[in-house]
């Protein structure tokens, strides 16, 4: 029983971050084409009478997956045809696991059995997530010096180097919420928002740590290598950069770690800033609403409506990072550099001193 | 146990690809396998908070800077099979002394018996609480000589410039 149940959360996770990505393609399409005033993917409309505009759910959900999974699959003469073969799987294995820290939901009750829905309950979660989102790198920096092209390669630098610096600031944003929390357990983190601050406002992170929530979002979005910190990639430049080289299923696999990072931030933004699965003043057996109201609601719509919760905020921050990256122009090199080394760099330090002088001084400041 | 020695057969073989592959390249993707592993037998040990700073410091980014070191020298892949020099003749014998000492450690020496560990061990309140309560001054000083090192680092690449 113990064992089915992890199997299925297991599962369940996994399914989550490949559903998530597939989604996010489409919305992806469909939403620059709506940013950018055109029509977008619009063939095969399934659903033809029933809407007054065509989803073209057909041409980004089955069409397009299928044409790059049978394309062919083209290896440049002079490379190195093991890693250029590895780099794909190195940037898109570790990330599938990331999700298994990531809480969507409170607990589950049936009958005697409380099932905590996070598919692995880790001590070090954020840490967890860390770790393998900067084993992530290996893929961009072996594929850009696999290709042997000097597209790809100079591609790959870039993105090696964008990526470890960014790592800095993000990692600096997540000490200071962890200094608010006091733990690194993403479900122990989600449960400490359900508080209530002058019981009223519920305890998100967001009130707590705003400047670490712009600093994460920033640091965020220049680790998920897109617009405007698309530079390793930068197709006006360097042809498509580090993936230049690649077709077919390999490099939809790129593309596939792209929107999985995108969903790794949000989820982040989410747990961390947002109260992760927390309806405000939902509680385990119904609504307390301030002023004393209470409105009982059984065990198993709390559930429901707090797994709701989280796929809603998590769909909230990708499209915003969508949004930013069909709205702003890519950045300059070094002011890309700048911004990470001379903006996050220090802002993220003082917000790590500023928060660590508060939890002590206040006891009462933290959620913990 | 059986996971152990499968984990330490796995490091050991891409800890021997490290130094005996020509390609530098690969020798530092054997390494980042090495260093990853070692954070898997952490795991094993139930140090969950080691194993995560393992992955993230060596494996996420040290490594990461020895392949970019390594590929903007486009360091080539060594032409010539390994020959001895004197100071590999020299380095190759203590090894072998090591390997000796060893192994006639493993023979003689009996290993501390521990009791079930602690509750809490390996957490990361435990840890926390040895490393900034009990081993304060080491800690701090250990962070005062990286500070000099980067310093260090910074104040040679200037002088050249």
């Amino acid at each position: 029983m113990e064992l089915l149940i992890a199997f299925v959360k297991a599962l369940v996770a996994l399914l989550i971050i490949l559903q998530v990505t597939v989604l996010l393609l489409w919305i992806e399409r469909k939403g620059s084409a709506l940013i950018q005033d055109r029509v977008g993917a619009n063939r095969a409309n399934i659903f033809g009478g029933l809407l007054p505009f065509n989803l073209g759910i057909v041409n980004t959900l089955m069409a397009d997956p299928l044409k790059l999974f049978h394309k062919e699959d083209i290896v440049p003469k002079d490379a190195d045809r093991f890693l250029h073969w590895l780099a794909p799987f190195a940037a898109v294995l570790p990330l599938f696991v990331t999700f298994a820290v990531v809480p969507f939901g409170d607990v589950l009750v049936i009958g005697d059995t409380v099932i905590n829905l996070q598919a692995a309950e880790l001590e070090v979660g954020l840490l967890f997530i860390l770790g393998m989102v900067s084993l992530g790198v290996y893929g961009v920096i072996i594929g850009g010096w696999a290709s042997n092209s000097r597209y790809a390669f100079l591609g790959g630098v870039r993105g090696s180097a964008q990526m470890i610096s960014y790592e800095i600031g993000l990692g600096l944003a997540l000490v200071s919420v962890v200094l608010t929390y006091g733990t690194l357990d993403l479900q122990a983190i989600a449960r400490a928002q359900g508080e209530l601050m002058w019981g009223v406002i519920p305890a998100w992170g967001v009130f707590y740590q705003p400047l670490a929530l712009v600093l994460f979002f920033i640091a965020g979005m220049a680790e998920s290598k897109r617009a405007p910190f698309d530079l390793p990639e930068a197709e006006s430049e360097l042809v498509a950069g580090f993936y230049t080289e690649y077709s077919g299923s390999k490099q939809s696999m790129f593309m596939m770690s792209d929107f999985i990072e995108i969903a790794i931030v949000a989820a982040l933004v989410t747990t961390l800033f947002f109260g992760g699965w927390q309806v405000p003043y939902l509680y385990r057996d119904g609504f307390h609403l301030p002023g004393g109201l209470f409105l009982a609601v059984p065990s198993l719509l709390v559930t429901l409506l707090q797994v709701l919760a989280f796929l809603v905020k998590l769909f909230i921050f990708c499209w915003l990072q969508i949004l930013v990256r069909w709205t702003f122009p890519r950045m300059r090199y070094d002011h890309l550099m700048m911004l990470g080394w001379k903006r996050l760099l220090p802002l993220g330090l003082a917000n790590v001193a500023v928060s660590a002088v508060l939890v002590l001084a206040l006891e009462g400041w933290t959620v913990a | 146990m059986i996971a152990f020695y499968f984990v330490a057969l796995l490091m050991i073989a891409s800890a021997l690809t490290v130094i005996l592959h020509r390609n530098p390249i690969y020798s530092a993707l054997a390494l980042v396998n090495t260093l990853f592993l070692i954070a898997v037998s952490f795991v094993l040990l139930d140090a969950e908070l080691i194993a995560m700073l393992q992955v993230i410091v060596y494996a996420g980014a040290i490594v990461i800077l020895f392949l970019f070191v390594i590929m903007l020298l486009n360091v080539e892949a060594e032409k010539h099979a390994f020959r001895l020099s004197r100071a590999g003749t020299a380095g190759l014998a203590l090894a072998l002394l090591l390997a000796v000492e060893l192994g006639v450690l493993v023979v003689v020496w009996e290993p501390a018996r521990v009791e079930t560990p602690p509750a809490g061990f390996g957490s990361t309140e435990l840890l926390a609480e040895h490393l900034f309560a009990r081993s304060f001054l080491p800690f701090e000083l250990t962070s005062v000589l990286l500070l000099v090192a980067v310093v260090g680092a910074v104040v040679m690449a200037r002088r050249k410039a």
